[in-house]
This record gives structure tokens, C-alpha cells and sequence, in this order.
């Protein structure tokens, strides 16, 4: 079944720029899809449409089948409640709260009670291998480990996709490489996976990669 | 199926809130104060406003507002005239009269601590000589000492005005002062008079004295009357007739505790310019926390961006960012009803008056601090709810 499909998706920005050309394609359920391009060439423009963040400006944006476009902003809301799980280049981390709260913030919007959102936080967490800073502040961790809260953020809700924004932008090699393990393994485990990546090595190791350049899949 | 947004409990939205607060702590703290000011100084003026109604009410219910005075107006050729050697005995047998009574002021009389003290500077204190039931009628008290009795009124005997003995700098009988030209022996002192103000401030000898030894008249130029309540208005119409029936004209009759009551009507309108001023304080204590939320929109639009991506609606950021402002308000509006409460107390303590503080002081207090912070919180609301999510995440 496909899990995101993309129908001619255009993006015109107000004035003018056109981020996004006509753009159709199709992510299926357990895909690992790599986006790879030139910086300006649409890849989170793309990625916003995915995840409903953006409403495309002409074409159409079905997850699971549903047309997005029929949905009011409060339905947008509660579909990325529900079914994705966004990891972005710079974190996106709350400084005062440690990294269970920030985890648990997640499931506040998906109505979860309060005392069965933070055993669900410690269990992500450990699946990304931060069962040892479970109550520590973001500028207690290293830039690897804070995207990995940031990935247990996003998978803890149990989202139908995860999409990340070059989420090893920000890190050194090691800490990158660390980072692809985990979406490599959540891959392995049934998740699908979009990600936006300069990581070139990785691009050629996925299963699928995409291509953009100026707006338009190659 | 498409899922339906989750509806957030009052306790998480309030967790959001206050910890949207603790991050910036400092900010929070300063906003809050603008509010307590306002909030406290309305609290306080409503909480002194209560006790000085109630202690006046209570001082009203103790006097009662059953006594009527009569006094001479001014005689067709000028100066004051006074009353006529009767006039007590006439008033006595009015109809529903149950007392009656009278003071004489000894013009040119002065009090004085000693001799030594100039009689120009009399300290506004007068001289009086005082029928026995004087304090009865009055229903007066004597805070040390006694009043006048049938022996010591044929003495150099003088009971002092509360004022006056204030004036003097005497709190106990026993001492003497020069009053009318002789040392005479103070042997008490009053309690403040609210139906007689003026006694206050008088030193008051005995009637039967005043006659054998200061040249005194007998005329005396105050009546006292008190009446049973339902007749209050009836003698009123009479009373100047019968005090002084060839002048009736030359008689001023008027019932004292109207004054009291006047002075519990004045105050409310006094109230009214204060309550004012605590409304400007808590308007300007509101326009400070939607300043302060305002820029706390401006700095959070990542986390508003953010958690738009988790799923939050426009609905929840702009619940987000009220509760917020209502906490904020909140804390200050319970500071400033606990301050001004705290004002109140320490005034009725002050006064010695009655704890009067009506429950609906605290209820308005935290009322006022909801609405304040709701209002002032809207607008900011709004803009963070406005933010598309990718505006709000394409920020910095
Ligand atoms: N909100 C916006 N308003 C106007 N133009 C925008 C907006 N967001 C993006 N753009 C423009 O759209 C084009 C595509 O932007 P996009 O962010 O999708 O690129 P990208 O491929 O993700 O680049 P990078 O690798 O640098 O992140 C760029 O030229 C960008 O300037
Ligand atoms: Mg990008």
C-alpha cells in the first residue's frame, strides 16, 4: 500500500518562486527513500508537502490513500499526530525540559494521558540508545544525542512515516553515521523512512533515492 | 480513517503554561507585579472601604439615631443667644422623649495645662458645664476616671473630652488644670462622643459649679433629646417650639447622626475615585503582560513551529498562549489580593474596628486577574496562532 503519493505536486512561494514542479511520486509502506539535491532545488519543500506541514500550491498529496487537500487545518494537525514523525536539521529541542519530557511533548497532541507518556518516552529513548540520559537537558548531550531525541520525539508516537530534514546536517561524520544506523534499523524494523541527505555515501546505500533539481525530479 | 485532534486536559494545558513561564522566570515575575499592583490597590481600598463602613455602622448602632440636639441659631441682633432656663424640663415631657439633657458653653472660659501657658492659646479646647445624664443620653463611655456626679459637680471638678485630654498630653484623673481662671482637678476622661463631636474638644465642669462660682446663667446652650425610634421625625417638628416657644425661629433643631451617615455615604464616593485608580493600574498591569507575551510570540516561533509539526492545532497554541497570560495575571492578582487583604487587616487592626472583609473581595480579586489576563492574552494568542508551521520553523 502506498503510504505517501505525490500527484503533480507544484509549490509556487507568494512571489512567484516556483520551489516545486509538477512532481509525482509515490512512497510505499517500509520504503527507506533518500532525497538528494542541490541546496534550492525544493528537497524540504517537498518534504513539508509530505508531511502536511504545506499545502501544495496545484496537484495533490495523498497519505494512506486520503486526499489532504479536502482537510480542514485542525484534520492537517491531527494527521501529523497521528502518522508522521518529523526529525529537522537544527533539533528543534525545548532547552529547559529533559530528554523524556521533550520525547513525551510528542504525545500531548495525540491526547495520550500524562503518566503513560512518560514510560512510552523512556522506551523510545532506549530504542535509540539514550537509556542512559533519560533526565538530562539538551545542553547536557552532544549534537549526535540530541538528534537522537529528536528521532525518539518522532518514532514515539508510532507515526506511519518518518521524515527527516538532513538530519545529520548539523554533526560530525561519527555522530552522522550514528544517526543513519538508527534509521537504518528502524527501516529494517517496518518503518518508512524519507530523508532529505547531502551524505552521498548513504544516498548510495538506501534502497531508493530521489533526485531534485530546480523543482523537478530527475 | 482520518484521525481527529486530541483534546488537551486543563491540567496539561495549565503544565504547558507554567512552563512556558519558568523558562523565562524574570520576565514572568516583573509582568506579574504590574498586575499585583493594580489588583492590591483595589483589594485594599475595598478591604479599609468595608472595615471603615462596618466600624462606623457598629459606632451608628451603638449611639443610635435616636437623638436630636437643639442649639440657638443667631439671635435677630447677632452673637448667640442661647436657650431658655426651661427648655430641658419642657423637652423632657415632649411625648416619647426618654432623656434629656444639656451642656452651657462658658464663653471667654479657657482650658489650660498650668497658668504659665498664655490663655490666647487655648488649643481649640473649650468650657463647658454638663448636666449629670449628659453621658446617658449620649450614651458616652469614660475611658479612665468618672463623670461628673451630684458631689464632685459642686466642685472644681472637670471631666475632659477625649481631644482634649489628647491636647493636654493627660491620660489618667488626678492631675489639675487651669480651667476658668482656678486649678481645678481632672477626674475623667470620655471616650470619643460620635453624636457631640464638639465635646470632644471640651472640658466640661459641673452645672451646679459653673452657677456658684464662674457667673454662669443657667441658660443652657445645647438641648440633647433622645426620643424612642418612631417618634424621632414627630419631635423633630415640635422641638423648636417647645425649647424656645416665643423664638422658634431663633432654634436650630438637628439629629447628629446624620453626619455619620453622611460620612458613610461620602466614602463610598471616595471609594469610587480610588477604585479608579486601582482599574488605570490594573489596565496598565494588563498592557504590560500582553507586551510581554507579545514578545514571548516573537521569540518562540520555533517552538510554536515545532509543535505544529507534533500535531498541535491553532486552537491549542492560541490555549497555549492564553493560559499562559492567565497564569501570569493570575499569580499576580493572588499576590495582590493577598497584599491588600494583608492592608485591610493591618487598618481594622489600626483602628480597633471590626473585621469586616466580604468573601466577594477575594472572589473579584482573582476574577479581575483571569479577565485581565485573558484579555491581554488574546491578542498575542492570536498571532502565535496565525504562524503556518513552516513560517514559524523557517525562523533563525
Ligand atoms: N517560505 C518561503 N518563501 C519563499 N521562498 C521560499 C520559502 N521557502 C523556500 N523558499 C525558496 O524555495 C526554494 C526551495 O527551497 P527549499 O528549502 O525547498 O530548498 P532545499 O532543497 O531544502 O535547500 P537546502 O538544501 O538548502 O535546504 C529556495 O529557492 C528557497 O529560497
Ligand atoms: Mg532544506
Amino acid at each position: 500500500m502506498s503510504v505517501i503519493e505525490l500527484e503533480r505536486a507544484s509549490k509556487t512561494y507568494p512571489g512567484g518562486l516556483q520551489a516545486l514542479r509538477d512532481v509525482t511520486l509515490t512512497i510505499g509502506q517500509g520504503e527507506l527513500v533518500a532525497i538528494c539535491g542541490p541546496s534550492g532545488s525544493g528537497k524540504s519543500t517537498m518534504l513539508h508537502l509530505m508531511g502536511t506541514l504545506d499545502r501544495p500550491s496545484e496537484g495533490r498529496v495523498r497519505l494512506l490513500g486520503h486526499d489532504m487537500a479536502t482537510l480542514s487545518d485542525r484534520r492537517l494537525s491531527a494527521v501529523r499526530a497521528h502518522w508522521i514523525g518529523f526529525v529537522f536539521q537544527q533539533f528543534f529541542l525545548t532547552p529547559h525540559l529533559t530528554a523524556v519530557d521533550n520525547v513525551a511533548t510528542r504525545l500531548l497532541y495525540l491526547g495520550v494521558p500524562a503518566r503513560r507518556r512518560a514510560a512510552a518516552a523512556r522506551e523510545a529513548l532506549e530504542r535509540v540508545g539514550l537509556g542512559n540520559r533519560l533526565t538530562h537537558r539538551p545542553h547536557e548531550l552532544s549534537g549526535g544525542e540530541r538528534q537522537r531525541v529528536a528521532i525518539a520525539r518522532a518514532l514515539v508516537a508510532r507515526p506511519v512515516v518518518l521524515l527527516a530534514d538532513e538530519p545529520t546536517g548539523n554533526l560530525d561524520t561519527a555522530a552522522g553515521a550514528g544517526i543513519f544506523d538508527i534509521l537504518w534499523k528502524l527501516h529494517e524494523e517496518g518503518t518508512t523512512v524519507v530523508v532529505i541527505t547531502h551524505n552521498t555515501d548513504l544516498a548510495e546505500a538506501v534502497p531508493r533515492r530521489v533526485d531534485l533539481l530546480d523543482g523537478r525530479l530527475q | 480513517m482520518i484521525p481527529a485532534p486530541a483534546r488537551l486536559s486543563a491540567w496539561d494545558l495549565a503544565a504547558v503554561g507554567l512552563a512556558g513561564l519558568r523558562a523565562r522566570r524574570g520576565r514572568a515575575v516583573l509582568s506579574a507585579l504590574g498586575v499585583a499592583i493594580g489588583i492590591a490597590s483595589m483589594i485594599s481600598v475595598l478591604g479599609i472601604s468595608a472595615v471603615s463602613s462596618a466600624g462606623l455602622q457598629e459606632q451608628l448602632a451603638r449611639v443610635g439615631t435616636n437623638v436630636l440636639t437643639v442649639a440657638p441659631g443667631h439671635s435677630i441682633l447677632g452673637g448667640q443667644a442661647s436657650l431658655p432656663l426651661e427648655s430641658v424640663a419642657r423637652v423632657s415631657h415632649v411625648p416619647g422623649v426618654v432623656g434629656a439633657t444639656a451642656i452651657a458653653y462658658m464663653n471667654g472660659a479657657t482650658a489650660r495645662r498650668t497658668n504659665l501657658i498664655d490663655s490666647a492659646v487655648t488649643n481649640g479646647v473649650g468650657v463647658a458645664a454638663a448636666r449629670l445624664d449628659l453621658l446617658a443620653t449620649l450614651k458616652g463611655t469614660v475611658r479612665s476616671g468618672t463623670f461628673l456626679n451630684a458631689a464632685t459637680a459642686r466642685y472644681p471638678a472637670v471631666v475632659l473630652g477625649t481631644y482634649a485630654a489628647d491636647r493636654f498630653g493627660i491620660d489618667r484623673p488626678g492631675r489639675q488644670i487651669f480651667v476658668a481662671g482656678r486649678w481645678m482637678t481632672v477626674i475623667g476622661i470620655l471616650d470619643p462622643l460620635p453624636l457631640a463631636p464638639d465635646l470632644d474638644a471640651t472640658a466640661l465642669v459641673g452645672w451646679p459649679y459653673a452657677e456658684k462660682e464662674l457667673g454662669f446663667d443657667g441658660h443652657p446652650t445645647i438641648v440633647y433629646e433622645r426620643s424612642t425610634a418612631d417618634r424621632v421625625t414627630t419631635i423633630a417638628k415640635v422641638l423648636a417650639a417647645t425649647a424656645n416657644p416665643e423664638h422658634p425661629d431663633q432654634v436650630q433643631v438637628s439629629r447628629p447622626s446624620d453626619a455619620l451617615t453622611a460620612e458613610l455615604a461620602a466614602r463610598a464616593a471616595f471609594n469610587g475615585l480610588f477604585l479608579g485608580l486601582g482599574a488605570v493600574a490594573l489596565l496598565v498591569g494588563g498592557i504590560g503582560i500582553a507586551n510581554v507575551m507579545v514578545i514571548s510570540v516573537l521569540e518562540r516561533r520555533q517552538e510554536i513551529g515545532l509543535r505544529r509539526s507534533l500535531g498541535a492545532t491553532r486552537g491549542q497554541i492560541r490555549l497555549q498562549f492564553v493560559v499562559e497570560a492567565v497564569v501570569l495575571s493570575l499569580c499576580g492578582g493572588v499576590t495582590g489580593t493577598i497584599v491588600g487583604l494583608a492592608a485591610s487587616l493591618l487598618f481594622a487592626f489600626a483602628q480597633g474596628w471590626p473585621l469586616a472583609l466580604p468573601a466577594q473581595v477575594i472572589t473579584l480579586g482573582v476574577t479581575a486577574a483571569v479577565l485581565v489576563g485573558i484579555v491581554s492574552g488574546l491578542y498575542p494568542a492570536r498571532r502565535a496562532a496565525a504562524l503556518t508551521p513552516t513560517e514559524a520553523l523557517a525562523t533563525g
